[in-house]
């Protein structure tokens, strides 16, 4: 009985003996007391459930998924300052701070929270505001789901930060190949809770998919038809297709995993007919598009940003659109170059290592397409624009190292050494780390109402650009010298000095992070001076600036009808004037709990999984079903916004603007 | 969307309702099984001869069997086809019939296929004997555990419209559990040629 | 957030008839009975593979049927967009499972030892399969 209700959840579980781990935990929990501490004393924990938590508006949903991401930032890059440490220190004789033991979770953790706890919620948290209104619609298709989605998200990532305190993580490198990801050589909790948590956060992605093609599809406003849809709405749409059609293959493939760790049975084992590959296989069908999911919001929010802030109509529209649609179809055709060195032989290998040179071809298109815009522009360099350059020129040093090994035969060389690593990551924080910071310090004003403060900005942009160039060329150097990724300890002393070159870089991007953690702290204390009052503090070209910052909750008292691209510049070029009145009543739909409490039956049936609690798993599951159940049963969701409060929304809006003038 | 010839030139002074898309939604959703099921087919295919030195499909499957299951759900099929002409006269009793009728072959067809699988396991033919095995239990399990959620649906859903009739909402649902549904019937045809009858050939 | 009212010609299914689902269904029971015969009746019992290419085929087909008359396949519904998601969807699972099967093949054909069971999927069939 106690095995059934407790499973190998034990008082060992808790690390005890590790003191980084117990110091960390201390750290959190006061933390933690502290925070929960200054909710209750600001009585904020009202607003907090019915304002936030229970919110369907996809602005707020839209801000709690960059808030997780940065959030869980600062626990990746934690990581990736711990393997620098190691890696700087560990040589000969020295065995540094992080045994073997560790040092496998670390860089584990490290990419799983990066990828998916990272990249992928600040991703789609900048869809999630910024695609309603930049096509003039109140909300996405199903909000209710769009506010379930955040929540799996969130329910991932803790059950990933649990596994630092109880437990421990896997140790297998963030895609868990099989056989060392199997039962039979990971027996423990580790490679469970990786499972579970990508589930978990796997249904609110897919979920969070369909909502956003759906919305693109149904909900733009009258006029505004596919070619004349902003850029970052076409790239946010392939990114849609790309995450439903990629996201199915890593859910089976996990539950194949999964079941051959519970039940035994014999997919990806080396006995009994089993066959590893097969999961190496699947799992990068899936982790192709997964990059390309990643990328093409980045690339969005640039095509945004060099139009506006070159002051011209982005160059090469239609070119733009095929290139990011032809991405899309393309990068369900490379897979296989992640695993060029398995023996799948010449013919194959060719095939793959042509597709992949040509998958390179569109994204020149786009570069050129941004070059061209600025040519013969007005730049305004403001803190986007540089996120922007910095990006130009990091992400095509980094795809043009990807072309390189994209030769098999050089592939054969690299593959898995640091300079893959250093290529990964130049491609992934020059693109997407950068256009991630382009996109939130572009569209903070309209979110919050006030501009972030530039001087912070631009050291965290040095510090984030110096830092990682300084971090990452010495790992190309040392992968060129064959240096395998992933070691914890070296014999040759003479490659130390990269690593300790490295670790400054490192070091660099530590003070860019706290930069940009002072940056929110002073424009928050100076908000009064970096107000916003027009709702269009950088002369932007799409509709979502014709709204206050931040929006109302219905984002337009009346849906807009559009003409052209770049609707908004259109409206301000024809001398559009807001009306003042006959405003109608809004139909708008209803906060609710329903999904953070599916949510959190979800993590807490994940949880019972991972250390096989099988009465509590059992129980949360029909719980489960249950509140889903009661869920479908409320008709009841929607309601309307008087006339009356659209006018004295308006009404306050309008004096500001006047005030202002 | 008609303009008066006041309407203004940027916005619409009229409420504006965006087509519903809820079915467009959950065809999507579909779609993503369809993959979940060419992955689970993927694997079968690579896997599938993987005997591991035990039995395989022509000692184990019994064709009568899977063609008396293959009946039951295309039978089920038809009534919900049924069930849709029914609701689209408003005829909610018989509506509620045809549903009730497809339910019942539904959980047939789990029925069998729980015996099935139990026999398997009894010879020993369990999940953990071969990949082979691993690949069968798991591709036609999923599709069974769809159908068997597709069944609650129903039970659900014939709840909510003998509480509140064929309001818009529910015909929406109704809808939606037809394409569900049919999907199932779909990934069938797929099962019964791949695994079963495939599986018997030498 | 929806135009309850506005939704009649954004159905998929809203235009099934009596006539189609019949239809359907006894096209489909023709295209399931003639594949069970193929293999219970062992009509080809000497070339497994032609078996095997007309019961494919025969599933492609019913496919379709199942498509066209039970799920009301076509150009109109939801603007094009069931249509064009079926396709893509098509077009990745064709990718998925081909793709798959090449590259295991070959994997398997340069990498697994010379003589083991899996050197070749179906290359050594173990003689209790003979029926």
């Amino acid at each position: 009985m106690r095995e059934l209700l407790l499973g190998r959840l034990g008082w060992d579980a808790i690390p005890w003996h590790e003191p980084i781990l117990l110091g960390t935990f201390i750290g959190v929990a006061l933390g933690g007391v502290a925070l929960l501490a200054v909710i209750t004393y600001f009585k904020f924990w009202g607003p907090l459930w019915r304002d936030w938590i229970t919110s369907i508006d996809h602005k707020k949903i839209g801000i709690m998924y960059v808030i997780l991401g940065l959030v869980m930032l600062l626990r990746g890059f934690s990581d990736a300052v711990m393997m620098r440490a190691q890696q700087a220190m560990s040589f000969g004789d020295s065995a540094g701070f992080l045994p073997p033991h560790h040092y496998d979770q670390v860089f584990t953790a490290h990419g799983v929270i990066m990828i998916f706890f990272v990249a992928m919620p600040l991703v789609t948290g900048l869809m999630n505001f910024v695609v309603p209104l930049q096509i003039g619609a109140r909300d996405v298709a199903f909000p209710f789901l769009n506010n379930f989605s955040f929540w799996m998200t969130a329910s991932g990532a803790a059950l990933v930060m649990m596994s630092l305190f109880v437990g421990e993580f896997a140790r297998t490198g963030w895609l868990a190949y099989p056989p060392l990801s199997g039962i039979a050589f990971s027996p423990d909790v580790g490679v469970d809770y990786y499972i579970w948590s990508l589930q978990i956060a796997g249904v609110g992605t897919l979920l969070s998919g369909i909502n956003l093609i759906v919305t693109i599809v149904k909900m733009r406003a009258p006029g505004m038809s596919l070619m004349k849809m902003p850029v970052f709405t076409w790239t946010a749409l392939c990114t849609n297709v790309l995450i439903v059609a990629a996201f199915p293959v890593l859910t089976a493939v996990l539950a194949l995993l999964s079941l051959d760790r519970y039940a035994g049975t014999n997919f990806f084992t080396n006995t009994l007919g089993g066959n590893a590959m097969m999961y190496v296989n699947l799992i990068w069908i899936w982790g192709h598009p997964e990059v390309y999911i990643l990328i093409l919001p980045a690339f969005g929010v640039f095509s945004e940003i060099v139009a506006t802030f070159a002051g011209k109509r982005l160059f090469g529209y239609a070119s733009m659109v095929y290139a990011t649609v032809v991405i899309t179809i393309l990068s369900y055709l490379v897979w296989l170059h992640h695993f060029f060195t398995m023996g799948s032989g010449a013919s194959v290998n060719s095939f793959f290592g042509i597709t992949t040179m040509i998958i390179s071809i569109p994204t020149g298109a786009k570069i050129f397409n941004w070059l061209f815009t600025m040519y013969h522009g007005r730049i305004r360099f403001e803190l986007p624009m540089m996120w922007t350059i910095g990006f130009i020129c990091t992400f095509t040093i980094g795809g043009m190292t990807g072309v390189l090994l994209a030769v098999p035969p050089a592939d054969f060389v690299l593959h898995n050494s640091l300079f893959l690593v250093a290529h990964f990551h130049n491609v992934i924080i020059g693109g997407v780390v950068f256009g991630m910071f382009a996109g939130i310090t572009y569209w903070f004003p309209k979110a919050f109402g006030f501009r972030l403060d530039p001087f912070w900005g631009k050291c965290t942009f040095w510090l984030w650009l110096v830092g990682f160039w300084i971090a990452f060329t010495p790992l190309y150097v040392l992968g060129l010298m064959g240096v395998t990724r992933r070691l914890s300890h070296f014999d040759d002393p003479s490659l130390q000095i990269w690593f300790q070159i490295a670790a400054f870089g490192a070091a660099l991007i530590f003070l860019g992070i706290s930069c940009f953690i002072v940056q929110i702290i002073v424009s928050i204390r100076r908000r009064a001076q970096l107000r916003d009052v027009t709702g269009d503090p950088w002369d932007g070209r799409t509709l979502e600036w014709s709204t206050s910052s931040p929006p109302p909750p219905y984002n337009f008292a009346f849906t807009p009808i559009v003409h052209d691209n770049d609707a908004w510049t259109d409206m301000k070029n024809n001398h559009y004037v807001r009306p003042a009145e006959g405003f109608i009543a809004i139909h708008m739909p209803k906060n609710t709990g329903a999904g953070f409490v599916i949510a959190m039956l979800s993590a807490a049936c994940g949880f019972a999984l991972i250390w096989h609690m099988w009465l509590p798993a059992a129980a949360a599951f029909a719980a489960l079903l249950i509140a889903i159940i009661v869920h479908t049963f409320n008709y009841n969701r929607d309601y309307h916004v008087p006339a009356a409060e659209v006018l004295r929304v308006e009404h306050a809006r309008t004096l500001s603007l006047s005030g202002h003038v | 969307m008609s303009e008066a010839p006041a309407m203004p030139r940027y916005y619409l002074t009229t409420e504006h309702h965006p087509e519903n898309g809820t079915l467009l939604g959950f065809w999507l959703y579909l779609m993503s099984d369809c993959l979940v099921f060419a992955c689970l087919f993927a694997v079968y295919a690579v896997l599938g001869r993987h005997y591991a030195g035990g039995p395989t499909g022509a000692q184990l499957f019994d064709l009568p069997v899977v063609a008396v299951n293959t009946s039951l759900l295309l039978l089920s099929s038809i009534t919900y086809g049924f069930a849709m002409l029914a609701m689209n006269g408003n005829r909610l009793r018989e509506t509620l019939l045809w549903l009730a009728l497809t339910g019942a072959l539904g959980a047939g067809f789990i029925g069998l296929e729980l015996r099935e699988f139990a026999h398997l396991v009894a010879e020993g033919a369990g999940p953990q004997r071969s990949a082979f095995l691993s690949s069968f239990f798991t591709l036609v399990g999923t599709h069974g555990l769809h159908v068997s959620f597709g069944i609650l649906w129903l039970a659900t859903l014939m709840v909510q419209l003998a509480r509140h009739g064929l309001t818009a909402a529910n015909r929406r649902r109704v809808m939606c559990l037809s394409m569900f549904w049919h999907f199932l019937d779909v990934v069938w045809i797929g099962v019964f040629t791949v695994v079963y009858l495939l599986g018997v050939l030498p | 957030m929806s135009g309850d009212a506005h939704e009649h010609d954004s159905a998929i299914e809203h235009s099934g008839s009596l006539k189609d689902y019949v239809t359907g269904f006894l096209l489909a029971v023709m295209l399931t009975a003639i594949p069970f015969w193929l293999v219970m009746a062992k009509v080809f019992f000497a070339q497994p593979g032609i078996t095997a290419a007309i019961i494919i085929a025969l599933a492609v087909v019913q496919i379709v049927i199942h498509m066209v008359y039970f799920l009301h396949m076509n150009t109109r519904a939801e603007g094009g967009w069931s249509l064009l998601a079926l396709l893509f969807t098509t077009m990745l699972v064709v990718i998925a499972l081909s793709g798959s099967l090449w590259v295991m093949y070959h994997l398997d054909h340069n990498m697994m030892p010379a003589g083991s069971p899996m050197s070749m999927p179906g290359a050594n069939p173990d003689p209790r399969n003979m029926p």
